[in-house]
């Protein structure tokens, strides 16, 4: 079958040294119980989740602990039953090494279930409903940056996805969960991948591995038996399991610069997170657990591991023996992509794959970095053909927008370019720090621009109102002027006409005028004078506060309702009708206080109660 | 515990700079020994002369730039110029001519422009061709006779004592005009079979000249083979100057033939290890097709219709001015792109 699958290839790769029979010698074990499990709220790119349980609050295995209220996340459930034994920041497993907050559980030991709904016919389900119980269960994507499994499956309205592929590449040497995952549980991935595939209806489903696991192959093919699936084995070399490679690999088709698969009718997933949506499906169980490879030379027992979410790494290690005196350099991920860790103190989370122990000389540090000499080989072996030489001497120079033109944000930072640098140089390192400096320099310039459309907005108005003013008072004087002439003109013909004037007569009437203006005048000012003590603008105006939070309830109703379709839809704007339904809440609420305020005061002073 | 904090990758491939400028060293041995077998003992101490200066003038550099000098002098590359200097320099050529080239390649060159990887120029080639302006007279009596025709070959310590004398030219009978040259300044007057008549030619090709051609050939297919330079220059340069050759020159009474161009002077030591310096040569695969073949063009042209009998330093020259425009045309179309950004950012106003 896999014989007559057509195969790309992509451009350059590298080969670099695997490492994986290491920890393939054994089968998965569970790594146990550890006396602590820290369950960070954020476990991938998105929202954190918030607590729904308080410390002290005793919790079954499988029991939602933590839930997502607004943004794109999903939940986070306890591995095992005990007692939350607090809720704060503690160190999460992060490039920088920085703490979050994460809840805190101490098991109990009998690992008690709650209560679960298997469903065995899953096709008797909607759609939308398999993607609530995928949700509910907490998957995200467990190879790569864990984004929210459900909200994948949900491509955009527009978008068909014809193409179905399970990413089972796993090209990053040293790391063997996923290999073991389909070694051991072939019939789950495939499971899982039916469901993903009975949610999607692509015309396609591939999952594809590299010749380099013929066992997970085979029982790969044996559980795909009489399926539609393809299995297609392609050629080992590192970054085959690059979501965009493997695309290429497998359909020949590229991913546009900037979109997305979906954007070519493409999908991928990862074997874990096809084992983890079976489970969700046809046992009920959360994501709870996950396959971690445990490697490197300074563990007596490599091998792959059933962990505990929250698992602290230290109880991992030592689970596979650890020889604290030998390990230099503690990796999380594999030795191309990962990133080295400070402490052993953090928790395996949903995008744990691998962590790796090395001693000194198995991964050592590199050479002084020298000088470039331009040999290219940098380029030859870059899968998204850039030209990291250039990109480097740009970077370094600090001119970004050069290297922004040579579409440095292309960059995967899959590492080859580096692994081969004759001169040592950290590439992938100079391309991180000119993404962040390119990044910090588009938010400042998006806050200066910001500032300036508003300060020339403001601008404008001031300029408009004084035009605005100058107009009416040049009509105003224009009309002074026009009232003036006519008056003349009346005396003129008034006097032409040979009207008796009778002088007296009309000193006496204008000094009556000016009487009666007098007059006026005073009784306005006395008027004025009494108004402090008329309570007609303290007065609390009932109707109209009432009017405002009827309008401003309805308003919210059709925001929460806007927002509900948008969700449904998979529309691009949730996240500005969440914005905008919060908004509104607050206004609502503003409104029924300032409402409660009104009727407060009215009740306190019925006395001043106006007549009108 | 302190653990080791990198950046990824962490694992690396173990073949550094020095080991690839090794390769070139060991692969521009058989164009050595056949030079050796075929124009005596010259080439050999040019090279050994060349790479000694070439140490100490990048090592003083250094010093006084303040830049370990062990450390860089390690990388093999001041060693590399100085080599591809010795083997291109006539086999006679006093022991000055060659220290000016050497000290002017790594000194002004390389270092002045600010050390390996910044300099624009070949930095061999910048030698070279400053001497052959400079000294044209050392520069084109000092080549070796064919070791063929010797009756009496010099030995090394007479070519010892050739080169460490201070005149500009050498002793007549052992050197002679390289078929190059010869063919260039006879064709105008004589018929290609009466400049062929000449001793420096064997059957139809220049005698000895081939087989330094072919060793270099041996060497730069090697290199390619080790993945330390790619066919593109190397292609596009010998294509160029076969498809001038077959357009302008198909009669040999006026212009020398094809297997001239491709088997005498230094052409095959210029495609393989002189034109597919990196520092200096363009990036992308077609950037260096074009810059390879640019160089075949211009050493057609210079050949045929310049005043000099070889071109290789000046067309190399003249390429590497052109490099950084051909690489602002000719980057590779990215993955997920419609096509390659060309030119400059913002239009090529910058």
């Amino acid at each position: 079958m896999s014989s007559t699958i057509k195969l790309w290839d992509f451009s350059g790769g590298i080969h670099p040294a695997e490492n994986k029979e290491r920890s393939t010698s054994r089968p998965i074990q569970s790594a146990g119980i550890p006396g602590q499990l820290v369950l960070p709220l954020q476990q991938h790119i998105g929202a954190p989740a918030e607590p729904t349980v308080a410390v002290g609050d005793f919790v079954l295995k499988g029991q939602k602990v933590a839930d997502v209220s607004y943004g794109i996340g999903v939940p986070v459930h306890a591995p095992t039953s005990g007692t939350i034994e607090s809720i704060g920041d503690y160190p999460v497993p992060h490039p920088s090494g920085m703490a979050d907050r994460c809840i805190v559980l101490k098991p109990d030991g009998k690992d008690e279930w709650c209560e679960r709904y298997p469903i065995s016919d899953y096709r008797s389900l909607e759609r939308d409903e398999a993607l609530a119980i995928i949700h509910s269960a907490g998957v995200s994507g467990m190879g790569g940056a864990g984004f929210p499994t459900d909200i994948k499956l949900r491509p955009p309205r527009d978008r068909k996805v014809d193409t179905l592929i399970l990413n089972g590449a796993e090209c990053e040497p040293y790391i063997t969960a996923d290999d073991m995952t389909m070694r051991e549980r072939a019939n789950d991935v495939v499971a899982g991948l039916k469901v993903m595939a009975w949610i999607l209806r692509p015309e396609r489903c591939v999952i594809g591995i590299e010749d380099n696991k013929p066992e997970a192959a085979a029982a790969l093919r044996q559980a795909t038996q009489g399926t539609q699936i393809e299995l297609a084995v392609i050629p080992t070399k590192y970054p085959s399991g690059g979501e965009k490679q493997l695309i290429q690999i497998l359909t020949g088709m590229e991913v546009p610069s900037g979109g997305i698969p979906a954007d070519i009718g493409v999908m991928c997933q990862n074997v874990g997170t096809a084992v983890a949506v079976a489970k969700a499906i046809f046992e009920g169980s959360p994501l709870i657990s996950r396959v971690v490879t445990v490697t490197g030379e300074a563990v007596k027992n490599p091998g792959n591991f059933e962990v505990l979410l929250g698992t602290p790494l230290n109880y991992l290690l030592d689970q596979a023996g650890l020889q604290q005196d030998r390990v230099s350099r503690l990796i999380l991920g594999g030795p191309m992509m990962g990133y080295t860790l400070t402490t052993t103190a953090v928790p395996v989370i949903k995008t744990t794959n691998c962590i790796i122990a090395a001693v000194a000389d198995e991964l050592p540090a590199p050479p002084p970095e020298q000088a470039c000499i331009r040999c290219g080989q940098c380029a030859e072996v870059c899968p998204m053909e850039l030209l990291p030489q250039q990109l480097f001497w740009h970077a370094k120079a600090t001119e970004f927008e050069k290297a922004e033109h040579l579409n440095l944000f292309d960059c995967i930072e899959c590492g080859a370019c580096s692994y081969v640098c004759p001169s040592s140089i950290p590439l992938v390192q100079y391309y991180r720090y000119a993404k962040g400096e390119i990044r910090v320099q588009r938010a400042e310039q998006l806050k200066a621009d910001r500032a300036r459309e508003r300060f020339e907005a403001r601008q404008q108005r001031l300029e408009r109102e004084q035009q605005e003013k100058e107009l009416r008072r040049k009509e105003r004087a224009k009309a002074a002027a026009e009232a003036q002439a006519n008056k003349k003109a009346e005396a003129e013909r008034a006097a032409a006409n040979g009207e008796a004037v009778d002088e007296r007569a009309a000193k006496s009437a204008l000094v009556e005028q000016a009487l009666a203006r007098k007059k006026a005048k005073t009784e306005a000012s006395d008027s004025k004078a009494a108004a402090p003590s008329e309570p007609a603008q303290e007065k609390p105006d009932i109707e109209a506060l009432e009017k405002q939070f009827a309008q401003a309830q309805s308003k919210l109703e059709t925001m929460q309702a806007m927002l509900e379709d948008a969700k449904a839809q998979q529309a691009d704007n949730v996240d500005k009708l969440e914005r905008a339904v919060t908004k509104n809440h607050d206004r609502v609420k503003r409104a029924e206080e300032a409402l409660a305020d009104a009727r407060k005061i009215l009740a306190n002073q019925p006395e001043s109660q106006p007549t009108e | 515990m302190a653990f080791v904090q990198q950046s990824s990758p962490h694992a690396r491939s173990a073949r550094p700079t020095s080991k690839v400028m090794l390769w070139v060293i060991l692969a521009a041995l058989p164009g050595l020994l056949a030079q050796t077998l075929f124009f005596g003992w010259g080439n050999i101490i040019n090279v050994v002369w060349c790479i000694a200066i070439a140490l100490a003038s990048e090592a003083a550099i250094l010093k006084l730039r303040n830049k370990p000098v062990a450390f860089i002098l390690k990388d093999n590359t001041a060693a590399v110029t100085g080599l591809l200097l010795g083997l291109s320099l006539p086999q006679f050529a006093p022991w000055w001519v060659s220290g000016v080239a050497v000290i002017s390649a790594i000194v002004i060159a390389k270092q002045l422009y600010g050390g390996l990887g910044s300099n624009p120029f070949n930095p061999a080639m910048v030698g070279y061709a400053l001497v052959l302006i400079s000294f044209p007279v050392a520069m084109t009596t000092n080549w070796a006779e064919p070791a063929l025709l010797w009756d009496k070959a010099p030995s090394f310590a007479d070519t010892l004592s050739v080169i460490a004398s201070a005149k500009q030219t050498a002793v007549d009978g052992w050197t002679m005009a390289t078929p190059l040259d010869e063919y260039k300044h006879k064709i105008a007057t004589h018929t290609a079979d009466e400049v062929l008549a000449h001793p420096t030619f064997g059957e139809g090709f220049a005698k000895g000249w081939e087989w330094v051609n072919a060793a270099f050939l041996v060497g730069g297919l090697v290199l390619i083979g080790l993945k330390i330079i790619t066919w593109h220059i190397p292609v596009a340069f010998l294509g160029a100057l076969v498809v001038m050759s077959l357009a302008f020159g198909s009669n040999e009474d006026l212009y020398a033939p094809l297997s001239l161009h491709l088997l005498a002077g230094g052409t095959m030591l210029g495609a393989f290890f002189i034109a597919t310096d990196p520092v200096s040569a363009a990036t992308s695969h077609q950037g260096k097709l074009i810059y390879g073949a640019g160089i075949g063009v211009l050493i057609y042209l210079i050949r045929s219709w310049g005043n000099y009998p070889d071109a290789v330093a000046f067309s190399v020259l003249l390429m590497n001015f052109a490099v950084p425009f051909i690489d602002h045309y000719t980057p590779p179309r990215t993955y997920g792109h419609h096509k390659a950004r060309r030119g400059l950012p913002g239009g090529g106003r910058n």
